[in-house]
């Protein structure tokens, strides 16, 4: 395989930790998180400034940036998961602003709108595809857990979900903390696969592509979230011969599925063995009349051969 | 010991007082009712008691430990569970969802526990589910419990809306017009429903309707409230000729000349 194509894959895997940390809580919880790109910032300064300047191993600074970054959403959360729905969003995209903004002018520790150059390339694919691997089933885990079942009961309602005795606040912290911490882990290891990184890579652009790759494959379904991340992450590559033009068909793809089927392309469907099992029960009928219609063509044409 | 003592209850809302020094005491096994006009306060009393609104004034014990300004899920884990006058479901879930997410006393594993299938979540997930289709089992809806709760008829929503708050297994039930937007045949059925799980689940109701019809026929004790203050309190024999009352309802009875009577 060439470097290319591993290349993509990686930025895959990458894309697919803060996708499923999204996802959780902006389709499973209802918590709608507009500064994504503020958690990467987090976790890919504090990965690098780790590695680059105190020699850190790899794998302990990625570490470390999941526990500042969810630090960070325990700081941010405390004052802000107490508002309601839009004014925690706007919260979520000021959040964002400021980590980038911090980075930008604390020049001596971030190189500051320069950026970071030269850092140490060791993320690998098959640390990245581990990764995400670990952290899908981490979070399918959760999702069908009854913590999952109280998030989505949260997202619902949140008035008959305390009325139940659910700890609406509570949950709203976990699923903000295990997505600080995914985000963390994607910004870590972003940095030390592209070798580079600067603020202008954590902008409201970073924070929008995230939370569209959400929307597209289905608010509510995992499975949506890993397709999603897979197509919109390699369609703009696959389509690079089309240059400029790529992002414009990028867009129209996206306008044209939120047109035709809002819910997103999976909708709340999941990839699991029952499911998929139910789905070939349906399409059977129809591939039996398909075959019966092939055979009555066979039996047409051995007449009229005769 | 009283099962649920409210004592002084008041709340204002800006310059309007919803509740008026509002009293009341709930014995164990009892089926009690609050009536009144609309906008009387009904509403409000059970947002009180459910730590949904603080109180202006008054305090609220239940099983003798002062509630008073705790918040709502922990007042419900205390075992006060309540249904909503306009049905509160999480309509995206499954018949059994709605009750298994209600089921927590069966299921105490940690959220780390959430994160990895480990044999304890694995033991106590299948008893909620255990739990979750008895419940419906008992409360009729066993064989739509895979149904999405949305697409129930209304009659089977508010149902399920009340074996959700039994899945607390609470010992207090707040039932806020649990007959309203039913028609008769359904209303009958209601009835006897809630005499079924008053007695089965050895609970304290304290419910609050309109159809005078179920109050009349399920409570042992009513308070009939108007403008948040408390105007009778009896046996529904009681009420039902309490002259109060029938001016609360019904407005007064003019007997002078060229007055209209409006009872």
């Amino acid at each position: 395989m060439s470097q290319y194509y591993i290349g993509i894959l990686i930025l895959i895997c990458i894309n697919l930790l803060a996708v499923l940390g999204l996802s959780l809580m902006t389709g499973f919880t209802g918590l709608f998180n507009f500064g994504q790109a503020g958690f990467l910032a987090v976790g890919a300064y504090t990965a690098t400034i780790l590695t680059t300047q105190y020699s850190v191993p790899f794998v302990a600074a990625l570490v470390a940036a999941m526990v500042i970054s969810v630090l960070t959403s325990f700081l941010v959360g405390y004052p802000t998961l107490r508002l309601k729905g839009d004014y925690f969003a706007i919260a979520t995209l000021g959040f964002a602003e400021v980590v980038r903004l911090l980075v930008e002018n604390l020049e001596k520790i971030t190189g500051g709108s320069r950026g970071i150059p030269r850092i140490p390339t060791y993320t690998s694919l098959p640390f990245a595809l581990g990764a995400s691997a670990i952290a899908l089933w981490l979070v399918a885990n959760y999702v069908r857990s009854r913590h999952g079942r109280s998030c989505v009961a949260v997202r619902e309602d949140e008035l008959a979900a305390e009325s139940i005795g659910v700890d609406s606040f509570r949950y709203k912290q976990i699923v903000f903390a295990i997505n600080a911490a995914l985000a963390g882990l994607s910004g870590g290891l972003l940095a030390h696969y592209v070798g580079f990184i600067q603020p202008s890579m954590f902008s409201i652009v970073k924070s929008t592509e995230l939370i569209v790759m959400v929307i597209f494959g289905g608010m509510h379904s995992l499975t949506g979230a890993v397709f999603s991340a897979i197509v919109l992450t390699s369609l703009p590559e696959l389509l690079r011969t089309a240059q400029a033009w790529r992002l414009v068909a990028y867009g129209a793809l996206v306008v044209i599925i939120m047109v035709a089927r809002p819910e997103g392309l999976m909708g709340s469907w999941e990839l699991t063995p029952a499911n998929v099992k139910a789905l070939f029960a349906r399409l059977r009928p129809q591939r039996d009349s398909e075959l019966s219609s092939a055979e009555d063509v066979e039996l047409r044409s051995a007449r009229e051969g005769k | 010991m009283p099962l649920l003592e409210i004592r002084n209850l008041t709340k204002d809302f800006g310059g309007v007082r919803a509740v008026d020094h509002f009293s009341h005491t709930l014995e164990r096994g009892g089926l009690y009712a609050i009536i009144g006009p609309n906008g009387a306060g009904k509403t409000t009393i059970f947002n009180l008691i459910t730590g949904i609104y603080k109180p202006t004034e008054g305090d609220i014990a239940f099983d003798g430990e002062d509630i008073t300004g705790q918040v709502t899920h922990q007042i419900a884990q205390k075992g006060i569970a309540r249904t909503f006058q306009n049905i509160r479901l999480f309509s995206e879930f499954s018949v059994l969802d709605n009750v298994r997410t209600a089921c927590h006393r069966y299921a105490r594993y940690s959220v780390w526990e959430g994160l990895f299938p480990t044999p304890r979540r694995g033991r106590e997930e299948r008893e909620l589910a255990e739990r979750s289709s008895h419940l419906l089992e008992l409360v009729g809806l066993s064989d739509r419990a895979d149904e999405v709760s949305k697409n129930l008829p209304y009659g089977h929503q508010r149902r399920l809306e009340i074996a959700r708050a039994l899945a607390q297994e609470p010992a207090l039930l707040l039932l806020d017009e649990p007959a309203a937007g039913m028609n008769p045949d359904e209303t009958v059925d209601l009835m006897a429903f809630i005499e079924e799980i008053h007695d089965t689940f050895d609970l304290t109701i304290l419910l609050i309707e309109h159809h005078m019809e179920v109050v009349m026929a399920l409570a042992d004790d009513i308070v009939v409230i108007d403008f948040g203050r408390t105007i009778a309190q009896g046996t529904p024999d009681e009420i039902q000729s309490n002259p109060t009352v029938i001016e609360a309802y019904l407005g007064t009875e003019e007997t002078e000349e060229g007055q209209y009577a409006t009872a």
